[in-house]
């Protein structure tokens, strides 16, 4: 479901009509623009933005854990055209089973540390990224922080076993 | 320093080298290390390896209220920290939907301006320390010292100011606050005169800098830079001005740029963005309106105190706020400032409670920061400095 007012927008009309299914919903809010996209559909979708709707950056990659509520991860692409002055954001649901998305190094290369971000504190893998590792957190660590059923204190980490 | 292979006598070429720089390198201002491979003096792959700073401030604000928020948001870039209270600020006024008295605005304009010139001034101490011109240093940190002095004054830390609330500002002004700025910011211009006397015309400083760390604009556009860096590129790009907030778009000032894209580029911009920011905080002293210095959201602000001791009213707020909080509404918003380094920007998740859901931090030094082996890989050891000095990150800023 598309909200008119998001309808009304160029950028999104043209891309209803140049990949129809893509966009699976669309809320404005605030003044801020977001569009549910089919995880098929995301390279698609990303490289009709960039290449036809001027979407040059992709500020930011993150993600939202809705844990314990399925599907529990929102991948969120924070998209910003400089040539129009918009922004837009597209989301990304995945379950907790085997989350997995394409990865949009591909498309604009600024996702690669954010990708990694993601798959390093939330356990989300993006597909086909050119170095899936961890960025922030040390090589060794077991699990993901930034997941709501990851404590807050109380973890306990020793640096002598990394060897 | 790990020494894998060395040049062969025998035959007279060398072979590769791989060497660790950092995470203790002077020039990488905090903790960075990059694992630099080498042929001979030449870079021919550069990883960089973050992290060491990482916190977990996005998960210490899930346990926090959101006014609590506010000290975290100081320790991120500890070089522009009120840039970092303002975007909470108004990300969080964005979700609640608050409106801002002129006098909350203006002052706000004017910590933002002071920042950058204190954000700046170290970046430019630090970088011409980097290639040798030490005098530098001395002369940025003396003026550093003045704008330290007036956050003390305004919110009582020289550094963890905090001094931008949710809702407002902590404090007034100060008596003579305004007068204290004034005094400095009508010398300051002639200050970025006497440090363009020592660089601008310095052939050693003109060898360092002039086509050394080159980025074309698609490829940075491409890679998440932003800021100075890519204004330095040729595109005049200032969120200020495209996506004004806090009042910007009743200030008249310009967007420094330059076309050639190095690192010499780079210095110039960031010294005319001083002298645009000394017009900037000019004007908002000239203009500084009277009023209150926090918005009228008695469910958000804690009253004063005199009305919490006389109405009853005020001291039900008072006990709810303080006790548990207050609730944002269900919703998410994304603000973006133009902090000194590039797009700084918030993303907050509300579940309706009086916590965030989640909170991120696109902050400008690491979409910076990615840059890096597309700046340096191809070029010699000593531009690599150059260049990392020509960034301007800061390792809390990338880590978080």
């Amino acid at each position: 479901m598309i909200a008119e007012s998001v309808l009304a927008r160029p950028d999104v009309a043209a891309s209803t009509v140049a990949l129809p299914g893509a966009i699976s919903a669309g809320a404005e809010s605030r003044g801020e623009v977001t569009l549910a996209v089919a995880p098929a559909h995301l390279i698609a979708l990303a490289q009709f933005l960039k290449n036809q709707q001027g979407y040059e950056r992709l500020s930011a990659v993150t993600c939202v854990d809705w844990h314990p509520r399925e599907p529990r991860f929102e991948v969120v692409y924070q998209l910003h055209s400089i040539r129009h002055n918009l922004r837009l954001r597209l989301k990304v649901t995945l379950g907790s089973d085997k989350p997995e998305v394409e990865s949009v190094v591909g498309v604009w290369r600024s996702a690669n540390w954010y990708e990694r971000e993601v798959f390093d504190l939330f356990g989300v893998t993006f597909l086909h990224h050119p170095d899936l590792r961890r960025i922030l957190m040390p090589e060794g660590w077991d699990g993901h922080p930034l997941r709501k059923d990851f404590p807050v204190h109380g973890h306990k980490y020793s640096y002598q076993e990394e060897g | 320093m790990e020494e894998t292979l060395i040049a062969s006598p025998e035959t007279g070429s060398t072979r590769k080298m791989t060497l660790n720089m950092g995470p203790q390198h002077p020039s990488t201002h905090g903790v960075l290390r990059i694992v630099l491979e080498l042929d001979g003096e030449t870079i021919l792959t550069a990883t960089p390896d973050i992290g060491y700073l990482h916190t977990g401030i996005e998960k210490e604000f899930e346990v926090k209220l959101y006014a609590q928020g506010t000290p975290l948001t100081d320790r991120v870039d500890y070089l522009a920290n009120l840039s970092n209270n303002l975007c909470y600020a108004l990300t969080v006024e964005k979700l609640l939907g608050l409106e801002m008295p002129a006098r909350v605005n203006y002052t706000r304009v004017l910590m933002a301006e002071l920042t950058r010139l204190n954000s700046h001034l170290v970046w430019l101490g630090t970088h011409a320390l980097d290639i040798g011109a030490m005098s530098m240093f001395f002369y940025c940190m003396r003026e550093r010292e003045d704008i330290l002095r007036i956050f003390e004054m305004f919110s009582g830390q020289r550094m963890m100011t905090s001094y931008i609330r949710i809702g407002g500002l902590a404090l007034d002004h100060p008596r003579g606050g305004l007068q204290t700025i004034q005094k400095f910011i009508d010398t300051f211009p002639s200050k970025v005169d006497e440090y363009e006397n020592l660089l601008d015309q310095n052939p050693i400083w003109k060898n360092r800098t002039q086509g050394v760390g080159h980025i074309p604009l698609t490829g940075m556009l491409d890679l998440g830079v932003t800021g100075p860096m890519i204004r330095a590129a040729g595109l005049a790009w200032d969120i200020r001005k495209s996506e004004p907030y806090s009042g910007y778009e009743l200030f008249d000032f310009e967007i420094p740029t330059r076309q050639e894209g190095d690192v010499y580029a780079r210095y110039q911009v960031r010294m005319d963005e001083m002298r645009q920011s000394a017009r900037i905080i000019q004007q908002a002293l000239a203009g500084m309106p009277e009023g209150p210095f926090k918005a009228d959201a008695p469910k958000v602000l804690l009253p004063d105190r005199e009305k919490m001791k006389t109405q009853m009213e005020a001291l039900i707020y008072h006990f709810k706020i303080v006790t548990e909080g207050f609730a944002v509404p269900r919703g998410e918003a994304y603000v973006a400032v133009e902090s000194p380094r590039g797009e700084l920007a918030y993303y907050i998740v509300s579940d309706g409670g009086s916590k965030p859901y989640r909170v991120h931090m696109r902050t400008p030094s690491f979409g910076n920061l990615q840059a890096l082996p597309a700046m340096i890989e191809g070029t010699l050891i000593a531009d690599s400095i150059a260049g990392l000095g020509s960034m301007d990150f800061v390792l809390g800023d990338v880590d978080r």
